[in-house]
């Protein structure tokens, strides 16, 4: 049964998602049934990282006679849908099953008053489905699909509020740049199509040159998942979304804007992995795209009052650092010498902030909902003296700040700090900026812990008390990983991320489908 | 909003439609169309069904139907088609195709020939389940907006 994994990835959240709105009239059954997918997803994922990091690709060829089957006798050109499980997309789903089990468990308690809940908890799991076929994915129609699925259920998530006005203008924001970016891709997808006959990235990579076309299709691809990972100058998306959306779905909705930037990877590294090679200039691109994203993205956040859309403009500033990361290995691909020097140490801090983020920047967005729920505001000004009464949720937002702003011993650290050396050597000016980032980013959420947590006791909120156990016990696991990531990083990066690096770097390892050929 | 007009015509053409539907979706494996489109012919007559009757008709008639419940039927019919590839084979693997089960198993002819309906294995179930999720989809959408017309109209 452990060859069936990929595919069982996809058929267990979807089979929950049919299933959830079954549970009409009863949102307490509808909450546990989705927590238990979530739970059963968590645990198959755990094991596809296992069965990845060990064995190496896996290959699941749809409606085969066996999984393996990537070229049928008397083929040459695959024509079925294949996944292709490598270490980075393995770590991608890690990174989806396990916030969207946190999401669900979060969302038990949070959006208990709400209605329509079965609808809820169907396009959360919908969501997971989508990125976690984007992720796992290695057929570039396949990856549009749910590209698609994930943007749709999205948006949908975004304004589940409707009864706010602004929650409904944010949902259609996403939707229309969800697809804009989506029928960019689909051209580009069709550009390819029509000029090599084929849909397998894979195969696609070994065909693609250097010829206009194919450089169209290339800045189209990029640019459209830039914009959905919410670079500058397209993230005008990101607060409204990730500020409008229930705290529970943002940990899911923060992986979902994470696997269109694991699609730039995939599209700069592997299906155009030859283009990239000889071209250093897109990596130089996305490095300074990065170093721009991180700090327009921090210089929005600091004037903010809001407190969501104050950490939505901090998520738009950190995607720079992996964009930063990863771009300068991007730059020194050609150069072998550089490559070792820095380069792969480089992708590593990369691609580590992914998880990273998404864990402490989840875990700050949840604990902005633990405040909204009790005080029903997300005004920093009306907020004070929140800490005697919510002491999980303090320790909770302490650990997350520090994690953000880069403090030892935090998991924010350790990949920052990857990323500051690495890119020092490539250019001083890129490393300064992103420190200035970091710095930035303290003294605002200083700003937030002083308004929120501390002070004296605001009157109004004489009454309240700590968040419901579920949302305590969400926010406490994701603290407790990032204390954990921060004190023993080493593991984390030999496990997951390292591996991770290289299934991207091992670009013939892809054309062949972990050589299956 | 229904006039003599929509109701005579309606009379005549929403029986061929629905027919017309339910051909493109059973046909699927055949000939052009499948499940979505068939679904969404299937809904237009429906549709025209509902903007020829009295909104209280329509609201006394649907309130019996589930169709949320249909479009998870729907679904869950087509990933349970998918499932059955697990037996020893792969997800999504044709299993029924040629192997002689009664519906829609029969061996394909070679070569040149009419068509015959009764071959394809789970592709023309999966048409049905799809065409039954999008026709429930779309006419729950249609119903909706009709359905917020009529108040919008009584205000």
């Amino acid at each position: 049964m452990i060859e069936h994994l990929p595919a069982l990835m996809i058929a267990v959240p979807l089979f929950g998602a049919f299933t959830t709105p079954l549970f009409k009239k009863k949102p307490r059954a509808a909450a546990l049934w989705a927590l238990s997918i979530t739970a059963v997803t968590l645990c198959l994922g755990i094991l596809l990282v296992k069965e990845v990091t060990t064995k190496g690709m896996m290959i699941y060829v749809f409606g085969a006679s066996s999984p393996g089957l990537v070229l049928p006798s008397g083929y040459h050109v695959p024509v079925r849908i294949i996944f292709e499980v490598d270490a980075m997309g393995a770590f991608m789903a890690l990174s989806a099953v396990l916030m969207s089990f946190i999401g669900a468990m979060y969302s038990y308690s949070h959006v208990k008053f709400e209605t329509g809940l079965e609808k809820y908890y169907a396009l959360l799991l919908l969501l997971e489905v989508g990125i976690l076929g984007m992720v796992l994915t290695g057929d570039l129609f396949n990856l549009f699909v749910f590209l698609e699925i994930a943007g749709i259920s999205g948006s949908a998530l975004v304004g589940f509020r409707n009864y706010r006005g602004e929650a409904s203008e944010a949902g259609l924001k996403y939707l229309i740049v969800s697809a804009v970016a989506s029928l960019m891709v689909l051209f580009s997808i069709g550009l390819l199509y029509g000029e090599y006959g084929n849909l397998n990235m894979a195969y696609l990579s070994t065909q693609i040159g250097f010829n206009t076309v194919d450089i169209i299709a290339l800045g189209l691809l990029f640019t459209s998942f830039a914009m959905k990972c919410g670079a500058v100058p397209t993230h005008y998306w990101v607060p409204d979304a990730y500020s409008e959306v229930p705290a529970g779905i943002n940990p899911t909705l923060l992986v979902a804007t994470y696997a269109s930037l694991y699609a730039l990877f995939r599209v700069s590294f592997s299906l155009f992995g030859k283009v990239t090679l000889t071209m250093s200039s897109v990596g130089w691109i996305m490095s300074v795209i990065g170093v721009l994203t991180m700090f327009i993205g921090v210089t929005m956040a600091l004037v903010q009052k809001d407190v969501k859309r104050l950490m939505s403009y901090h998520a738009i500033s950190q995607t720079g650092y992996m964009l930063l990361g990863v771009g300068v290995g991007l730059t020194v691909i050609n150069d072998p010498a550089k490559m070792a020097a820095f380069g792969r140490d480089a992708m590593a801090g990369g691609i580590f902030h992914i998880i990273n983020h998404i864990i402490y920047k989840s875990l700050l967005l949840m604990t902005a909902g633990a405040l909204f729920y009790v005080t029903g505001t997300r005004n920093l000004n009306e907020m004070g003296g929140l800490a005697r009464k919510m002491p999980y949720t303090t320790i909770a937002f302490i650990v997350g700040a520090a994690a953000i702003s880069g403090i030892p011993p935090f998991n924010g650290f350790a990949s920052k700090f990857l990323i500051y050396e690495t890119s020092y050597q490539l250019n001083p000016l890129l490393a300064i900026f992103a420190m200035v980032t970091s710095i930035l980013t303290l003294a605002s959420f200083v700003k937030v812990f002083a308004s929120a947590f501390l002070g004296p006791p605001v009157e109004k909120y004489e009454n309240v008390g700590e968040v419901p156990k579920p949302m305590v016990a969400a926010m406490l696991i994701l603290a407790a990983l990032c204390i954990l990531f921060g004190l023993f990083p080493n593991i984390v990066l030999n496990k997951l991320v390292y591996p991770a690096v290289d299934a991207l770097l091992n670009l013939s390892g892809y054309q062949t489908w972990g050589g299956v050929l | 909003m229904t006039t003599v007009i929509i109701k005579t015509t309606t009379k005549y053409l929403a029986a061929l439609i629905l027919t017309f539907g339910a051909y493109i979706i059973v046909h699927g494996h055949l000939t052009p169309g499948g499940g979505f489109q068939g679904g969404a012919v299937f809904a237009s007559g429906l549709a025209l069904l509902i903007v020829a009757c009295e909104g209280d008709v329509i609201r006394e008639r649907f309130k019996k139907v589930p169709l949320s419940a249909l479009e998870s039927v729907g679904a869950l019919g087509f990933l349970g088609m998918a499932t059955l590839g697990f037996m020893g084979y792969t997800f999504f693997r044709n299993v029924i195709a040629n192997s002689g089960f009664p519906l829609f198993g029969e061996p394909t002819p070679l070569g040149i020939n009419p068509g015959y309906l009764n071959t394809g294995g789970t592709l023309p179930y999966m048409n049905i389940f799809v065409g039954t999720k999008v026709l429930a989809g779309l006419t729950s959408i249609i119903l909706v907006f009709y359905l917020l017309l009529e108040v919008r109209e009584n205000e």
